[in-house]
């Protein structure tokens, strides 16, 4: 079973640190919900935790390893929604669907790839390319990768923004059998979110 | 061994270290350069075919040899940089880059002037000119670089990326302008092929050249303690510096 | 392997889905090759003997203008992070955004080259070794351009800079390969110009992607 271990993380901006060294423990079955103020560092540490921005002192633990010493096992239990959705304007729902699958080393087909965006209601609008979506319609796009994902550690960036009601229902539903599952979630989020006891919330900022 | 590099690897150490160096590499470029000169325009005697506009090559070959060695040294700290992620090898590279640029600009600049009373033109797509004219589009392509990337830690991987493969393009395309020359020239022009070389004038440019070296090594120093002094202003130790200190009083 | 496919597909449908940006690189070619007779003037000597060179370098020009293209849209909307969290190989991914980039910059260059040297009295052998010599050469440019371009992700002046920093790279590629067409005029045989473009095709695909790999990295910290 797979724990992250983040120990003394810290970044700087402009030569400064953003914010104290962090150091948390995710287990299977858990999660985490990180919440600071704007400019905070919020996207910083998850983009750390992912191993895209440099860290100016500790370290990132997947399995007990350090990340840079497993990355293809780690990048292949890893899945990164960030602020921008990573979908291509000019391929239609589906196609970016299959193609993520494929990055992801799961390649899917056309049916499961339908189903998936089925769950987020967005079926209908399938083989449309997606420049005609609105922006909400085009982030549930990105969270129907959500159900087609094998990753074990979830690590999400602002996942309930611009999301009606019952598309935020929909995203507690997944994300909660996610943890049933024995999956990982890091998530933040400016809203406040119901996902069971199994959520410690992770203060950022001075 | 490799502790000590380390220590100095540290801009803090460095500083100090530059601070103490610098004057006497001063001291020791202006007395060579002296020498070198001396020779160069005095001892040395006229040549037989060229007569007195030859004794150019003092100045032209040091600095050729200069912009090349320059180039490689960039090259290694860029190497050493993107291995052990230290921050003062980006400091030296960027602080290398202009004097290795003004080198071969002057490099170019007194080829040209070596041409004109030679050959009658002010320039000559000899070989070893053009390469080094690309070496200087090289340079300039890594001040481009560096100067258009705001975050200083990005700016300085990528232009360490950049020097690493043009130092691995530099002898391809040497050979290339190599063949090229040779294919439309002929040999007839040639600034390698300068008059056979008397002890005296090697000793010369040997001087030129070490004296050149050590303007470099200083004026690195020198730019490379206002680089640790910029980059660093946050940490205490440049707060208590004397200069610093001096300054925001 | 069906990573690199799989992204060799997606960059192609989306080159067919945004034909302008694709086209104009062409068309800029075909430009710059009318303007050299234009400036030179039309005597068919002349013409026959700089042919080789302006086209050379019309295609050099037309293949650096579409480099900004190759990483900049996957930076802006997230895909490019998505490719380096991939666990496929990176450098195999860069590899097939390469190869996707020279199918539509690249090979019409080839093709539309031969049309062009026409319009320079070449001979017909000529204008056979002037494409033969784009198609080993222009893959090499996608090659080298695609570490320029990565390198100047969002970076102001990008595609001047990317000029900058790529042509001089060029120069081996240009002089082998205008200088085989060259060779094949004086009746010197090309055949050493023509094994010295494939010495550096290789070695090209095979060290671009990591370079570029580490390149990509650094722009996205």
């Amino acid at each position: 079973m797979s724990q992250l271990q983040v120990i003394a993380l810290s970044c700087e901006r402009g030569g400064r640190p953003l914010f104290a060294p962090q150091s948390f423990t995710l287990s299977p079955g858990q999660a985490m919900q990180i919440e600071g103020d704007n400019g905070s560092g919020k996207t910083s540490l998850l983009r750390m935790v992912c191993g895209l921005a440099p860290t100016a002192s500790g370290e990132v633990r997947w399995g007990g390893q350090a990340i840079a010493q497993v990355r293809h096992a780690f990048l292949r239990d890893l899945l990164y929604l960030g602020h921008n959705l990573g979908l291509k304007d000019e391929l239609s729902a589906v196609e970016n669907l299959r193609v993520a699958s494929v990055l992801a080393g799961h390649p899917v087909g056309h049916e499961q790839a339908l189903q998936a965006l089925q769950a987020q209601g967005l079926e209908a609008r399938a083989h449309l390319p997606l420049r005609v979506l609105s922006q909400g319609q085009k982030r549930r796009v990105a969270l129907a990768r959500l159900h087609l994902s094998k990753a074990r550690l979830w690590v999400l960036d602002e996942p309930f923004v611009a999301l009606d009601t019952l598309a935020v229902h929909a995203l507690q539903q997944v994300l909660q059998n996610h943890l049933l599952q024995d999956g990982l979630l890091l998530f933040t989020s400016h809203q406040a979110v119901d996902l069971g006891p199994s959520v410690q919330p992770w203060r950022l900022g001075a | 061994m490799t502790m000590r590099w380390f220590y100095y690897a540290a801009p803090q150490t460095f500083y100090g270290l530059a601070g103490r160096l610098w004057p006497w590499l001063a001291a020791i470029a202006f007395a060579l350069t002296l020498a070198g000169l001396w020779i160069g325009f005095a001892l040395a005697p006229a040549d037989a075919q060229q007569g007195e506009g030859y004794r150019i090559i003092f100045v032209h070959v040091p600095a050729s040899w200069m912009s090349m060695v320059i180039y490689l040294a960039m090259a290694f700290w860029s190497v050493l940089g993107l291995t052990f992620n230290t921050r003062l090898s980006g400091m030296m590279t960027r602080a290398l880059a202009p004097t290795g640029a003004m080198f071969a600009f002057l490099s170019l600049w007194t080829g040209a002037l070596w041409g004109k009373p030679m050959w009658g033109t002010w320039w000559v797509w000899d070989a070893r000119l053009t390469s080094e004219l690309i070496l200087f589009f090289l340079y300039l392509g890594y001040i481009a670089l560096t100067s258009a990337i705001d975050d200083v830690r990005r700016a300085d991987r990528a232009g360490a990326l950049i020097a690493i493969v043009g130092a691995i393009n530099v002898p391809i395309i040497y050979f290339s302008v190599k063949w090229w020359n040779t294919l439309h020239q002929g040999a007839s022009v040639s600034l390698t092929r300068s008059p056979s070389m008397a002890q005296l004038m090697l000793w010369g440019m040997l001087l030129m050249a070490l004296a050149m070296w050590a303007y470099t090594l200083a004026i690195v120093c020198y730019r490379v303690r206002t680089l640790i002094i910029e980059r660093e202003r946050h940490t205490d130790w440049v707060q208590a510096l004397a200069e610093v200190a001096g300054a925001n009083a | 392997m069906n990573a690199f496919f799989t992204l060799v597909v997606r960059d192609l449908r989306l080159a067919f889905r945004r034909k302008a940006e694709v086209l104009s690189g062409l068309f800029f070619f075909v430009v710059v090759a009318a303007l050299f007779p234009l400036a030179i003037g039309p005597e068919a000597a002349t013409l026959r003997h700089i042919g080789p060179g302006v086209l050379w370098v019309g295609a050099l020009l037309a293949s650096m203008l579409t480099l900004p293209r190759l990483f900049e849209n996957d930076w802006r909307d997230g895909s490019l992070e998505h490719l380096v969290l991939s666990p496929q190989p990176l450098g195999l991914l860069v590899l097939g955004k390469i190869f996707a980039h020279w199918l539509v910059s690249g090979l019409p260059l080839v093709a539309l080259a031969p049309l062009l040297g026409l319009q320079f009295d070449l001979p017909t052998d000529a204008l056979g070794m002037l494409a033969l010599s784009l198609l080993l050469g222009t893959p090499v440019l996608s090659c080298i351009g695609a570490i320029g371009a990565a390198l100047t992700l969002g970076v102001r002046g990008g595609g001047v800079l990317i000029a900058l920093l790529v042509l001089p790279l060029f120069v081996p590629v240009l002089v082998f390969g205008a200088g085989a067409v060259e060779a094949l005029n004086s009746g010197l045989g090309a055949q050493a110009h023509i094994s010295i473009l494939l010495a550096m095709l290789l070695p090209a695909v095979c060290f671009s992607p990591w370079a570029c790999s580490a390149a990509l990295r650094i722009a996205l910290e």
